[in-house]
């Protein structure tokens, strides 16, 4: 959209003339549109845009609480916890640091929105960015919250949750691994932040904050317009003709969990209700969902820039079909 | 992006987010459970956003005014020059804000309904026998669970109160139908439940309350299994409090 003018850089002074702000910008678009409603009455009744709106809404709204969280903690990371905690958190060998940086998912309840900047925070604070990763993966997957709902959902079938908590921390330390062997610093953009040494320990949390809120926030907007229209124009009736292919049902069970971007929490709710499926393809549905998705791509390419999300996201992708068909094959 | 406008979004954000955990237009989007998190979010974005806001405002109006202000402010225009075109991205926050506050998409419907595929998932146990009362209340997932996987045995010979709307049958009549969420408006799926006998005619998305008995037959299309019911009795009745099942 609108570029910030370069005006506001300058350090302004009171009483100078002063050039279109990008607040004189916000509020003539707010006003615009409150003046404009009316007219688009009739194109807000149908029923398709109503169903994309209320979707798409859906998904923001349901974020935001965990994005606050995430961002709240991120915040945390980068300006209360001193550097050497992590240093002497984590093993010192970056290898040995993914599986306990994996593992270290279990202990956040949330979905993925807020793990994404969590992430980013950590490998600001100097955290290896391959067990930065290794957390970003699993936090939302494995954490109590999750599995809760699994068990919930799956009733009497214990070796689903089971398989999900493995299937999900074997993709979180295969994927850092593979970062620390093929991945490259010059694909990721340093997560760009407030300057904030010189501050006192809350106004650099509060700067923080709200820089990472903004950014991120931006983002799930993206994110979320994409689910929202895959959601509406995807008719889930396509599904029933994929039929009892191990394979193929797995990779649709796995695509599908891109494209609709559901929260973690609420993933093993829908997986189960697609019955017509192998169970390995349902847990396929679960291990995708929470690793890479159309909302989470969105997040990640504003987090550590677009140049590391095309590589990343795929390659989870593949990877996490690949654990959940071993480990389907295996556990189920 | 420039500060003010920033904090501003977040304010108004969090102000959007508050208003829907206020009223009950949050049930439209997400679940019940969620509503002390849109809560402390809310006034945690406000927070967050006001004091940023005068903070912004008290630079610009008094240069000299206190060193740590300086210092924040040339932290935060250090972020504007670090990367020229991110904070762009962050314009998309009005889309919500106006969403929530000038639109407020309805509930999911009878659109999304016909769309959706209505499968009913086979229950961890066995079915308890209905409640006391005649007649006796029963959700629209209940009926069609015991009607799928039970046979409708625990229903027969009792008569039966249920709530929902209207959806459209292709080739005539109409489905009593209710849209079942596990957490938010995204991953709902509808159930349907095929009226027959007294239906009478309702538009599309009309609420209403049927009472009627269990009636064999299954409607299977796909993956999809829309039971029966004969009715008695319809009525008209308000959109209720919470529009979908969980």
């Amino acid at each position: 959209m609108t570029q910030a003018p370069a005006a506001e850089h300058a350090p302004a002074r009171a009483g100078q003339p002063r050039g279109i702000r990008s607040l004189d910008v916000l509020a003539g678009l707010l006003l615009l549109t409150v003046a404009v409603r009316p007219l688009l009455g009739g194109v807000l009744d149908e029923p398709a845009v109503q169903a994309w709106a209320t979707v798409f809404v859906s998904l923001v709204i349901q974020a935001i609480p965990f994005l606050v969280l995430g961002v709240g903690i991120s915040a945390a990371i980068s300006t209360l916890v001193p550097p050497s905690f992590f240093a002497r958190a984590l093993p010192r060998r970056p290898v040995l640091a993914v599986p306990v940086a994996g593992a270290a998912g279990v202990v956040l309840p949330g979905c993925e929105c807020g793990s994404v900047p969590i992430a980013g925070g950590l490998i600001a604070r100097g955290v290896p960015p391959a067990a930065a990763f290794a957390f970003l993966l699993s936090a939302p997957a494995i954490n109590p919250v999750v599995l809760i709902a699994t068990a919930v959902a799956f009733p009497g079938r214990p070796m689903v949750v089971v398989a999900r908590f493995v299937a999900s921390l074997l993709v979180s330390v295969v994927m850092g691994w593979v970062w620390l062997r093929f991945g490259r610093t010059a694909w990721l953009r340093r997560p760009s932040r407030p300057e904030i040494g010189d501050l006192r320990r809350w106004e650099a949390f509060r700067v923080s904050a709200r820089h990472d809120f903004v950014h991120a926030g931006g983002f799930l907007v993206v994110g979320g317009m994409t689910a929202a229209t895959l959601n509406v124009t995807v008719p889930r009736s396509v599904l029933d003709s994929v039929g009892g292919n191990l394979l193929l049902s797995v990779v649709v069970l796995g695509t599908l969990a891109v494209v609709l971007a559901i929260c973690s929490e609420a993933d093993a709710f829908v997986a189960a209700s697609l019955t017509a499926f192998p169970t390995t393809a349902q847990l396929a549905f679960m291990v995708v969902g929470p690793a890479v998705d159309v909302k989470l791509f969105a997040l990640q390419a504003g987090t550590f820039g677009r140049r590391f999300a095309l590589r990343f996201a795929p390659a989870t992708f593949v990877v996490a079909l690949c654990c959940a068909l071993g480990v389907g094959l295996v556990l189920l | 992006m420039s500060r003010e406008a920033q904090s501003l979004l977040v304010t108004l954000l969090g102000a959007a987010v508050l208003r829907l955990g206020w009223t009950d237009v949050y049930l439209r989007y997400v679940k019940a459970g969620l509503r002390p998190y849109l809560l402390i979010a809310g006034v945690l974005l406000i927070a967050i956003g006001v004091v940023s806001l005068w903070r912004d405002v008290l630079v610009r109006r008094q240069p000299s005014a206190s060193a740590e202000a300086q210092a924040v402010a040339a932290a935060e225009e250090h972020v504007g020059h670090d990367h020229a075109h991110g904070p762009a991205v962050a314009w998309l926050l009005v889309l919500p804000i106006l969403a929530i506050f000038l639109v407020a998409p309805p509930a999911l419907g009878a659109y999304s309904a016909s769309r959706g595929s209505a499968v009913i998932g086979k229950p961890a146990s066995g079915f308890a026998p209905l409640k006391d009362g005649n007649p006796v209340d029963i959700s629209l997932s209940d009926y069609a669970s015991r009607a799928v996987w039970d046979k409708g045995r625990s229903m027969s010979g009792r008569t039966l109160r249920l709530r929902g709307f209207v959806t459209p049958r292709d080739g005539g009549g109409y489905y009593l139908t209710r849209i079942l969420i596990a957490c938010c408006a995204a991953d709902s799926r509808p159930i349907k439940i095929a009226v027959t006998g007294a239906s009478g005619g309702f538009p599309a998305n009309t609420w209403i309350e049927v009472t009627g008995r269990y009636t064999p037959g299954i409607e299977r299309d796909g993956n999809e299994a829309i039971p029966r019911i004969a009715v008695s009795d319809v009525r008209e009745i308000a959109a209720p409090r919470s529009p979908y099942e969980q």
